[in-house]
C-alpha cells in the first residue's frame, strides 16, 4: 500500500506539471492559434534563471518563484513581438515550426554551456523534511508543489472565467477584429497573453528544479507528454486543461504501482483512443 | 455625373460635419470593393446607406472603423484624419459599432457581453437606462450570450455599444431576419437614441424600416455613392429608388 500511495504522489506532482504547462499551451493556443513548441525551452529556462539566482546572485527559491516567470515572461513576449506576431493568420504549422526552432535553438545554447547533466538546486530550508501522514511518508516539498500548482491553475481559471481581463481574452480568442474595434488593444493583449502562458511555464520549472535538478533537455522530455496531455483534454477549456493534467499524471502514478511496464506509454495509448473516438478531446470545442 | 448631382442638392444641416468622406476606396486582399466613396453625416442626424447586396455598404462602415486592412482616400471625424487609424484608435475618439453578424460572444455570458465594450469617454448610457430600453435584457443577464433569440441578441449588440459614451453609433443592418414587433422596438430604440443626441449611421436592406427613422439616404452602388436625397424628398425619389434597389 505504502507503495501505491508512493506512486499517486509522483502521479501527482508530475501531474502539477502537466496542468501547469498545458494551461499556458491551451491559454497561447487561444489567441494566438499558435502550438507552442517552444514551451519546454521555457519551462527549463525558469528552472536556470532560479539557478542562476541562487548561485550568481545568492537570490533564494521564494524570490526565485516570483522573478523567473517574469525574466522568462520578457523574453517570451520579445518572442512574440519579433517573431510570433507575424505568423498570425498563417497555417498552424508556420507556428508549431518556428517555436521547434526556437526550442532547439534555446536548448542548444544551454546543452553547449551545461552540457546535459543535471545541475543540483536545493529544497528551500522551510520545505525540508517530511510529516509522516500514518499511512504514508509525505515529503513537505512534494506536497507544497501539488497544493501551490493547485492553487496556480485555479487563480489562472479565475483570472481567463471570471474577471473583466478574463472577458477581454475569451472574446478575443473568438473575435479578435470586433473586440479591437470595440477601443482594446489587442495586439498587446496577445503578447500579454503570451508572456502570461510562458510565465506558468517558466514557474512550473522553477518548482520542478529541486525535484529534478536542472537540466537543459528537462523541458524537451516533459513536453512530448503535455502535448498528449492537451490533445486529450483538448485546447478550448481551461479548467479541461487543469483537470486533465492532474488526472492524466494520476492515471501514469497508477499504471506504475499495476503495470510499470506501460507507465511510460499510458498517455500516449489514452491519446490515440480519444483521437479516435473524439478528435476534439474531452473537453475541448470543435474548432 | 452623379456626384456633381450630389453637390448641388444642399441638405438641410442639423448640425456641424461629425464624419466627412471623401474618395474612399478599399480592398479585401486584391479584390477592389470600394471605388470612391463620398459622403457626410452631421451631428445629431440618421444617415442611411441604402444599396443592393455586395454594393459596398457593410465594407464602407467597416473601413470608417479601420477594420479593413487596405483602404485610401479621407475619413475625417471630429476633424480628425483617421483613414490610417487602427481600430482600437478609431473606437477611442467615439465611434461604435455594431456588426450585422451582431458579434455576440458565445463564451461570454449577457452581462459580461454587455459590459465588454470599454467605456470610452464620459456620457454613456447608465445601465438602468439600457434596461428600460431592452427589458429583455435584463432578465436573462446570466444566459451565454449565444443562447438569445435573434432579436434579443440584437438588442445585446445595440445595448453593449451605449455604454461606452460614444456618440456616434453606426448600425449594420441591424432588423436583419428579425420579427415586426422586435422591428419596431428597434426602431423605436433608434428614434429615441437619436432624440438624445446621439448621431446614428445606419446601413439597410429593409427600407420601409429605414424611411420611418432616416434623415438622409445615400445609394451605394459598385463601390460608389451614387445618389442622395432628404427623408422629406423621399417621395418625389420613389421612382429612382425602386431603380437603384431593383424592388
Amino acid at each position: 500500500m505504502q507503495a501505491l500511495y508512493a506512486q499517486l504522489l509522483v502521479g501527482l506532482i508530475n501531474g502539477s506539471f502537466y496542468a501547469l504547462l498545458s494551461l499556458g499551451l491551451a491559454v497561447i493556443f487561444g489567441m494566438l492559434n499558435i502550438i507552442n513548441f517552444a514551451h519546454g525551452a521555457l519551462y527549463m529556462m525558469g528552472a536556470f534563471v532560479a539557478y542562476f539566482l541562487l548561485n550568481l546572485g545568492g537570490i533564494n527559491y521564494w524570490w526565485a518563484l516570483l522573478i523567473a516567470p517574469v525574466v522568462v515572461g520578457v523574453f517570451g513576449m520579445i518572442l512574440e513581438r519579433t517573431m510570433l506576431q507575424w505568423l498570425a493568420g498563417l497555417d498552424h504549422l508556420y507556428g508549431l515550426l518556428l517555436t521547434f526552432g526556437i526550442a532547439l535553438i534555446v536548448q542548444g545554447v544551454f546543452q553547449n554551456y551545461f552540457g546535459s547533466s543535471g545541475l543540483p538546486y536545493s529544497i528551500p530550508d522551510q520545505l525540508k523534511g517530511g510529516v509522516n501522514l500514518g499511512f504514508m511518508f509525505l515529503p513537505v516539498y512534494r506536497g507544497w508543489v501539488v497544493i501551490f500548482s493547485l492553487v496556480v491553475c485555479l487563480a489562472t481559471w479565475f483570472l481567463i472565467e471570471k474577471t473583466q481581463l478574463g472577458a477581454y481574452l475569451r472574446a478575443a480568442t473568438e473575435n479578435p477584429t470586433l473586440v479591437r474595434a470595440f477601443g482594446i488593444n489587442v495586439p498587446r493583449m496577445i503578447t500579454l497573453t503570451y508572456g502570461l502562458g510562458v510565465g506558468l511555464a517558466a514557474l512550473a520549472g522553477v518548482l520542478s528544479a529541486p525535484i529534478n535538478q536542472v537540466r537543459p533537455l528537462m523541458g524537451a522530455d516533459l513536453i512530448i507528454v503535455v502535448f498528449a496531455v492537451v490533445v486529450i483534454g483538448g485546447m478550448g477549456s481551461i479548467m479541461g486543461s487543469i483537470i486533465t493534467g492532474f488526472a492524466l499524471g494520476v492515471i501514469e502514478g497508477l499504471t506504475k504501482y499495476f503495470y510499470p511496464e506501460a507507465s511510460n506509454t499510458v498517455v500516449f495509448v489514452l491519446m490515440v483512443v480519444v483521437l479516435l473516438v473524439k478528435p476534439t478531446g474531452l473537453t475541448g470545442r470543435a474548432a | 455625373m452623379a456626384e456633381a448631382k450630389l453637390a448641388e442638392k444642399p441638405i438641410a444641416a442639423t448640425g456641424a460635419e461629425v464624419l466627412t468622406v471623401k474618395d474612399l476606396q478599399a480592398w479585401y486582399g486584391e479584390s477592389h470593393i470600394l471605388h470612391g466613396i463620398n459622403f457626410n453625416v452631421k451631428a445629431g442626424e440618421v444617415v442611411t446607406l441604402l444599396g443592393r447586396n455586395g454594393a459596398g455598404k457593410t465594407t464602407t462602415l467597416k473601413s470608417i472603423m479601420g477594420v479593413i486592412g487596405k483602404r485610401s482616400g479621407s475619413i475625417r471625424f471630429d476633424n480628425k484624419e483617421i483613414i490610417r487609424a487602427t481600430s482600437d484608435k478609431i473606437a477611442r475618439l467615439g465611434i461604435a459599432f455594431c456588426p450585422e453578424e451582431r458579434g455576440i460572444f458565445s463564451s461570454l455570458d449577457v452581462r459580461e457581453n454587455l459590459l465588454l465594450p470599454p467605456v470610452v469617454r464620459p456620457g454613456g448610457l447608465p445601465l438602468d437606462q439600457i434596461f428600460t430600453l431592452f427589458p429583455n435584457l435584463k432578465e436573462r443577464l446570466t444566459s451565454q450570450g449565444t443562447k438569445l433569440s435573434g432579436g434579443e441578441q440584437q438588442m445585446l449588440a445595440i445595448a453593449r455599444i451605449l455604454r461606452t459614451g460614444a456618440r456616434f453609433l453606426m448600425l449594420d443592418e441591424p432588423t436583419e431576419g428579425l420579427a415586426p414587433v422586435i422591428i419596431q422596438q428597434i426602431g423605436h430604440t433608434i428614434a429615441r437614441l437619436k432624440s438624445q443626441g446621439f448621431t446614428i449611421l445606419l446601413v439597410e436592406q429593409n427600407f420601409r424600416f429605414a424611411s420611418t427613422v432616416a434623415d438622409r439616404y445615400y445609394i451605394v452602388e459598385h463601390g460608389k455613392v451614387i445618389d442622395g436625397f432628404a427623408n422629406s424628398e423621399l417621395s418625389a425619389n420613389m421612382d429612382k429608388l425602386h431603380t437603384y434597389l431593383g424592388v
